[in-house]
């Protein structure tokens, strides 16, 4: 268990303008002893953890340790998949959101999501980012505005406002992306999710969306899933290390949340071994 | 070090492909041939224009007529009542098939289109002429109607075209990704909205191919037509009437001995060759429409 400062390597230490987390989190969502079942197989278990308001908090771990299960419980899209069931509590600013007069379609609209590979409607620029004001019926004083403010914070409105009538797949991948932010940011959420926003963009796309997240956290609060250390290191606030363990009795792996803390903390001084391996790069 | 290896396996397999793709082709060909020639031998005898245009159609009368009016208002008739029928039920059993229904509830109904469309046309014929413009338009509902109608014969047409319409719009509306559902669901979406406002304009090709395809199969439709739609070629003013449809009228008077050559015999190809034209035109307004409205994804 060592707990030195030399744990992680110079490249994975946390550089971020924002890792002052305040040692005081205000949260904003509270997981509180949360399984997730498909079907019979528990996919994690028992994770507690806080997200803070107006922070950006990163779930890192190797493949299949629930990060993403995790993720998506967040905001009920595992409703959307058969068989999966959450145990335990979400909290979202003291209310469980599977508490049994909960609207999920409220849920997600409050709590938005952006996906590991950009997924634009083949409509217009316009009309994507118009989609979501329309179907939740959203009393906007003028689309335009809205459309050219949401463009404007994903930080995409310079590259299209010329081309807003035209599709959004003529967009390059980390255009793409930011039209999903900004898409995303249309209905006003609170909390924004992003399942590895950037698994499949180039680095300069990627350190585009990371500029952006910085930008965004004044706003919202941000959680992301991401396989990618140093990118944890760099954008996030608070950093929960996931790993899977072998459950008792047959082969399946479960995931468990292994440590969590300030990003600082866990790249420079991690609790777990788990935690170290993981980050220094002996495992995963 | 890389000299090639000949490979004569492909080669072969290259010369089935070519010969399967030259048959269809041939075949088209060679229906369009058989059509125009004696079409041809008709318009030489029948100006083009009283043809088209004339509204009295009675090819085997002393003082014969040769307009195809009261013919394409049948056919307009028992094809628009057809599609009422089968676009709405056929796009809803699609919806639910790939928006709503559990993996379960999928493998139940899917057979059970399979066998509506399994159901031979002449028994959808007895189907329209005994029970539903027999029985139900006449006894129970009392309609003012004769023994055939436009009406019966198109309710039934949708039908059998149902598993059609749904079949193929329900393969373009499985192929949009999840993706994009997930994206509309993230946004506060309901399922319907998504599927209508998605899933819907992104499959819209497809669904727009499976109505074509319906379209061309109602216009082209002749057993159940021929059975119960009526056999007297007026022009037709409402769906209780009965009415003699191009495809009707080719069945009848084929079925006839009239002489290879002789006008009554060129008269089929003529009124055959409308009916090509149609579905051809029907055809290509269709893909003009659907590359200006599709998304595509």
């Amino acid at each position: 268990m060592s707990s030195s400062a030399d744990a992680a390597p110079m490249h994975l230490r946390a550089t971020g303008q924002h890792q002052v987390a305040p040692e005081v989190m205000r949260p904003i969502m509270e997981v509180e002893n949360v399984d997730v079942y498909y079907g019979d197989f528990r996919a994690v278990s028992e994770v507690n953890l806080d997200f803070g308001l107006n922070e950006i908090t990163a779930l890192i771990g190797p493949s299949g340790c629930g990060k993403s299960t995790i993720l998506r419980s967040l905001n009920r899209m595992n409703d959307l998949i058969e068989g999966a069931r959450v145990e335990g509590e979400i909290r979202f600013h003291g209310e469980n959101i599977y508490g049994k007069d909960v609207d999920p379609i409220e849920v997600r609209r409050r709590i938005g999501m952006v996906f590991q590979k950009p997924n634009p409607f083949p409509k217009s620029i316009y009309d994507n980012i118009a989609y979501g004001p329309r179907v939740t019926g959203m009393k906007v004083q003028s689309m335009d505005d809205l459309v050219e403010d949401s463009l404007t914070r994903a930080a995409l409105w310079d590259e299209v406002k010329d081309k807003l009538k035209q599709s959004a797949l003529g967009l390059s991948g980390g255009q793409q992306q930011r039209l999903c932010i900004a898409r995303a940011i249309s209905v006003r959420p609170d909390v924004i999710l992003m399942d590895e926003p950037c698994a499949s963009l180039d680095p300069i796309a990627t350190m585009r969306i990371e500029d952006l997240m910085q930008e965004l956290r004044e706003h919202y609060t941000i959680v992301i899933v991401t396989h990618n250390m140093q990118q944890a290191a760099r954008v996030a606030d608070r950093t929960a290390f996931f790993t899977a363990q072998p459950s008792e009795g047959n082969g399946d792996r479960t995931g468990l949340l292994v440590e969590y803390g300030t990003t600082a903390q866990i790249f420079e001084d991690p609790q777990d071994k788990r935690t170290e391996d993981y980050i220094s790069g002996r495992f995963g | 070090m890389f000299a090639g290896r000949a490979r004569p396996g492909e080669a072969v397999i290259k010369v089935v492909l070519r010969v399967a793709a030259a048959v269809a082709m041939v075949t088209t060909i060679g229906i369009v041939f058989a059509l125009i020639v004696p079409a041809i031998g008709f318009f030489r005898e029948v100006p083009i224009f009283d043809f088209l245009l004339g509204d009295r159609w009675a090819p085997r009368f002393a003082d014969a007529s040769f307009g195809v009016v009261p013919l394409v208002t049948a056919t307009l008739w028992t094809t628009a009542i057809a599609l009422l029928v089968s676009v709405p039920l056929g796009l809803g059993a699609a919806l639910l098939l790939s928006e709503y229904a559990t993996p379960g509830l999928r493998k139940t109904l899917k057979p059970i289109l399979e066998i509506l469309a399994g159901v031979p046309t002449v028994v959808y014929g007895f189907f329209a002429l005994q029970f539903v413009q027999s029985t139900v338009f006449r006894e129970w509902l009392r309609l003012d109607t004769g023994a055939f109608s436009v009406l019966a014969a198109g309710l039934v047409m949708g039908i059998m075209i149902i598993p059609t319409v749904a079949s193929i719009s329900e393969d373009a509306m499985s192929a949009v990704p999840m993706s994009l559902r997930q994206g509309s669901a993230a946004l506060g979406a309901n399922r319907m909205q998504t599927s209508l406002r998605v899933v819907f304009p992104a499959a819209l090709s497809g669904i727009m191919a499976a109505i074509v395809l319906g379209i061309s199969r109602a216009v082209g439709e002749t057993m159940i037509v021929a059975i119960a739609a009526g056999s007297q070629a007026r022009i037709v003013g409402g769906p209780l009437e009965q009415g003699q449809t191009m495809t009707g009228f080719i069945a009848s008077a084929a079925l006839g001995d009239s002489r290879v050559g002789s006008l009554e015999y060129n008269t089929l190809y003529a009124v055959g060759l409308l009916l090509f034209a149609i579905t051809l035109t029907v055809n290509f307004i269709s893909i003009r429409l659907v590359r200006r409205f599709r998304q595509a994804y």
